[in-house]
């Protein structure tokens, strides 16, 4: 009877399917290069029972954690350690306010509009050593970083001058959901999305609203800011379920992840109706070829060696296969996977210069990895891994939707889809 | 190890039994000036003291049908918040009333709570789900008490270690083999050291016999009956805690009705059965047992359905019959204390029983009274005011935000109080953590084995909560018995020694062997036998049960 009692003993409290095996704590990459943090299980599901008795309990060390998901990719018990990680963060941090060092790294899109305003001077000054320093003694960010230079112009700025318009012409749509790193960084991302999606023939269309997805805010404590910027994104997604362009395409791997599975798990967000709307770029065209729905017609002269890094959230989804077997499509290009490491900036982590040292400890067997490969470029879906490759390697990193956007020959796709 | 010359003195009292009686009375006996031999015949704490709920009684189950164990009980539970305040957990409790049961019974209990001197408080049931959210929210009625949980051992090691600071001797694994008798004068022990096969005798002028439910079959020893009526409970662990109160159903006392937080767990029981005598060394808890406990269970923490069970286990309580009744049925509620001398003629020889071991002090001062009376010593107790090692005066708090403790540090700060600050702590090895679990770290195994009389790794459990997690020693014992090997230079021993303490965790896991406990045990098994092949490397067979 006792065992029909407790049949589908699934507590709330997921952490007592541990069954302290320790396979998360041989894939931590934090606990790899030091001593100080007590590795995931530690961290998580044991560390728990005695927050429980006691909020004291809570280990500082906790805040070395990267919330990169290895331990719950390899944990065969189904665990959510980096979510139980993260929560006891949220809890310990109620009623202490962020740094200002951490608000302003987390508050990206405030950042960005400010930058944007002046990018020059921006990219300049942050450029400049004693600059430089003053943000490293003063901010705490580390001397060695570099800020991604900010574009005079924004992504949503130049879809509205330059693509908008014709959006509306194509037979099937789609929305993106561009994030901080596209609209303030890096707008030829967004463009190369454009001209890809167009191709094929699907319209891009912004949604209603769109804020930072706030992954940030998540990992420097400022959840109510979150959950606010959180709400806004669900609403308009929600918005777009209703119209023809349903579908909300990303072109970061963290974004992604945030928005279909850190709602739900870290902000208390309901968001299972619209979840699947959700997709990464490169697994939606993957998906449409596979169902031969669309043709890619590649250059002929196209011909490149690259290397593929499977950012650590994107290894979560499980959704690397979509990018690695959308780039093997290219015939001229030959495609090194790389072995799956962390690269250890873990987005604003390795910017903070108490992290710097050990952010790069992390990344160092990556590094290696990608002298060995002898390559030329490096592809990956996540914007901070860039940062963080282009910094350690010297080589330039690209985004899988980037690379197929040099590669193909859009006049011949047009053709191939009837555009 | 142990010395000749620990047999060799000839003392004021010999103590049988390492429980938290005995060794209360150690305390009290040393603390007067006497000297004192507490002998033991397996690990300190291995009887009912360790096999209770772990409960800090307010008085208040007693205050209906007992109202002198309830005034006893308050005011013993006031006593050890000051006197033993690393081993305590000032909780607070509920007694709920539920749709099943009948709401005057609040009214009598709140009576008799008052009239035993027990602070009773009504409370609405919104504010009582309030303030315990995982009590069953169809409660109709809350009382809240002041209940607390206190860690048992910890309590008796405390105990002991005072005993031994005041220069008592204290030895485990010794078990009785007889008197030593003078025509009708007790004067000595017969002993067998367990751990070296040696037949001792030690003398002292008086023998106190605090032995709980097997002081009978040391009275006999001298010739001397006592009537005992062992009524066994079994409890089930749950893995981690689902309520940060001690939980009380409010009506008479039946099966399962106490839920408490221990530590990092929480412990529902009890059921009670009268047992014969003779079985009072099996304490294997059956189907039927864990059947009804998650029953009743369920009902004061519905959580408690989905929550995870780690072990189950079961204790005896040593209930004694009355002296004042020819037919030797009805039992006596509170503390005994028989002098032989006048009772049966046997001249110094003592026996402490009944009780609880919430009363383990004042059992302690009434049975030190008895033998300082017969030596003549005036000295008076001091144990209700004079804090235990490790809860004196300004001893750190792990709950105190405001130091830097590491997670190890805080845990073992939470078990030891201020003698955790006898751990090493200076370098990495020493903060690892061994059980990664309860938070031991190897400096607190070292302090264990040194301090703490640890001959094997089930001693270890008992003093630092080693393998008490849910994992039930997976990973930890190996390590602790790495050490232990080191320390001892004898990797033999602790290959079966740690043979020897994964059977005892299966043990307690079986009875509640399924879903995550038993893919738990299964590793386990995996890694320990498949892997390892430990069942090869110790021969387990024929070999006597430590426990």
């Amino acid at each position: 009877m006792a065992e029909r009692m407790q049949i589908c003993n699934l507590s709330e409290n997921n952490f007592e399917q541990c069954t302290k095996c320790s396979i998360c704590t041989t894939v931590c990459p934090v606990a790899a290069v030091t001593t100080d943090y007590p590795g995931p299980k530690q961290a998580g599901p044991d560390g728990e029972r005695y927050r429980l008795k006691d909020p004291a309990y809570f280990d500082k060390a906790l805040k070395l954690c990267l919330n990169c998901k290895r331990c719950e990719v390899a944990c065969p018990s189904g665990v959510h350690i980096a979510d139980i990680i993260q929560h006891a963060r949220m809890k310990a941090s109620e009623g202490h306010r962020a740094s200002l060092r951490d608000t302003m790294l987390a508050n990206t899109d405030l950042l960005g509009t400010v930058a944007n305003l002046v990018a020059p001077i921006a990219n300049a000054t942050l450029g400049l050593k004693p600059t430089k320093l003053v943000m490293h003694s003063v901010m705490a960010i580390d001397k060695n970083r570099t800020f991604p230079a900010y574009s005079r112009q924004k992504f949503t700025t130049w879809f509205k001058r330059h693509a908008a318009k014709e959006q509306d012409s194509y037979p099937n749509h789609v929305s993106y959901f561009h994030g901080c790193y596209v609209n303030y960084n890096f707008p030829q991302l967004g463009q190369d999305l454009v001209k890809v999606m167009n191709a094929i023939g699907y319209g891009v269309h912004m949604l209603e609203k769109e804020q930072c997805c706030g992954v940030a805010l998540i990992a420097n404590g400022l959840y109510k800011q979150a959950k606010r910027q959180a709400n806004v994104n669900t609403a308009s997604i929600r918005q777009a379920a209703g119209t023809n362009h349903s579908t909300v395409l990303t072109t970061s791997s963290s974004c992604t992840f945030n928005l279909r599975d850190e709602y739900p798990a870290m902000l208390d967000i309901d968001n299972s109706d619209i979840r699947n709307n959700i997709s990464l770029a490169t697994r939606f065209i993957y998906n449409l070829v596979d169902e031969e729905k669309v043709k890619l017609v590649f250059k002929q002269d196209y011909k490149r060696r690259i290397a593929y890094h499977t950012a650590c959230h994107m290894q979560r989804m499980g959704w690397q296969l979509y990018s690695i077997e959308l780039l093997r499509m290219i015939p001229g290009l030959d495609l090194q996977v790389l072995e799956q490491e962390c690269c250890g900036i873990s987005g604003t982590y390795g910017f903070k210069k108490e992290n710097y040292e050990r952010s790069q400890a992390i990344g160092s067997i990556l590094f290696k990895h990608i002298e060995d490969a002898q390559v030329e470029a490096v592809a990956t879906d996540c914007e901070t891994c860039k940062w963080q490759i282009e910094m350690s390697t010297g080589l330039p990193v690209e985004n899988p939707i980037s690379i197929l956007a040099d590669a193909l020959d859009v006049e011949a796709t047009r053709r191939a889809n009837g555009i | 190890m142990v010395t000749t010359d620990i047999y060799n003195k000839e003392y004021d009292v010999i103590i049988v039994g390492g429980g938290a009686t005995g060794a209360g009375t150690a305390r009290d006996c040393a603390l007067r000036g006497l000297s004192v031999l507490l002998v033991e015949r397996n690990d300190y704490s291995t009887g009912a003291t360790g096999r209770n709920h772990g409960l800090m009684h307010s008085g208040a189950r007693y205050a209906v049908t007992d109202s002198e164990s309830a005034s006893e009980c308050i005011s013993e539970n006031m006593i050890l918040r000051r006197i033993a305040r690393h081993c305590v957990e000032e909780t607070d409790g509920l007694f709920i009333t539920l749709p099943e049961d009948d709401l005057q019974y609040q009214h009598t209990f709140v009576e008799a709570c008052q009239r035993a001197g027990i602070r009773a408080d009504v409370i609405d049931p919104e504010e009582a789900r309030r303030i315990e959210p995982a009590v069953n929210p169809e409660l109709i009625g809350a009382v809240r008490i002041p209940d607390a949980a206190i860690d048992p051992f910890r309590l008796t090691v405390a105990n002991l270690l005072d005993a031994r600071m005041h220069g008592a001797e204290t030895l485990n694994y010794h078990e009785m083999e007889g008197f030593i008798m003078n025509q009708n004068r007790v004067e000595g022990v017969k002993l067998l050291n367990k751990l070296n096969g040696q037949h001792v005798e030690v003398r002292s002028r008086v023998v106190v016999n605090a032995a709980g439910i097997w002081g009978q079959r040391i009275a006999q020893m001298a010739g001397v009956n006592i009537s005992m009526f062992p009524a066994r409970g079994a409890l089930l662990i749950f893995g981690h805690r689902v309520n940060n109160m001690v939980i009380n159903r409010c009506r008479k006392p039946a099966n399962a009705d106490i839920l408490v937080p221990d530590d990092t767990v929480c412990v529902i029981g009890t059921t009670s059965d009268r047992i014969p005598i003779e079985t009072v060394d099996d304490m294997r808890v059956t189907r039927e047992e864990v059947d009804v406990l998650l029953k009743e269970g369920i009902k004061i923490a519905p959580k408690l359905a989905t929550t995870r069970i780690i072990r189950a286990y079961a204790g005896v309580r040593p209930l004694v019959a009355s002296d004042d009744d020819p037919s030797g049925r009805s039992i006596s509620r509170g503390i005994v204390c028989l002098d032989h001398a006048k009772r049966d003629g046997v001249e110094g020889f003592i026996t402490i029983t009944g009780g609880k071991m919430m009363t383990y002090r004042l059992m302690g001062e009434i049975v030190t009274n008895a033998v300082c009376a017969k030596l003549g010593n005036t000295a008076p107790c001091v144990t209700a005011s004079q804090p235990l090692p490790g809860s004196e005066e300004g001893a750190p708090n792990q709950s105190d935000l405001t130091k830097r403790y590491s997670f190890g540090q805080r845990a073992a700060i939470g078990r030891h109080g201020s003698l955790a600050s006898r751990i090493e702590k200076e370098n990495d090895i020493d903060n690892a953590l061994v059980c990664e679990c309860e938070g031991v770290t190897m400096g607190e195994i070292k302090y264990a084995v040194h301090q703490l009389h640890v001959h094997n790794l089930v001693n270890l459990r008992r003093r630092t909560r080693v393998g008490m997690g849910t994992c039930q020693g997976k990973l930890c014992s190996c390590r602790a018995a790495s050490i232990m090997g080191e320390l001892r230079n004898d990797v033999k021993g602790a290959q079966e020694d740690l043979a020897a303490f994964l059977d005892e965790r299966w043990k307690g896991m079986r009875p509640v062997a399924w879903g995550d406990t038993l893919r738990e045990a299964q590793l386990t098994a995996f890694i320990y036998e498949g892997l390892c092949g430990l069942d090869k490397a110790v021969n387990m067979q024929g070999k006597e049960d430590v426990q």
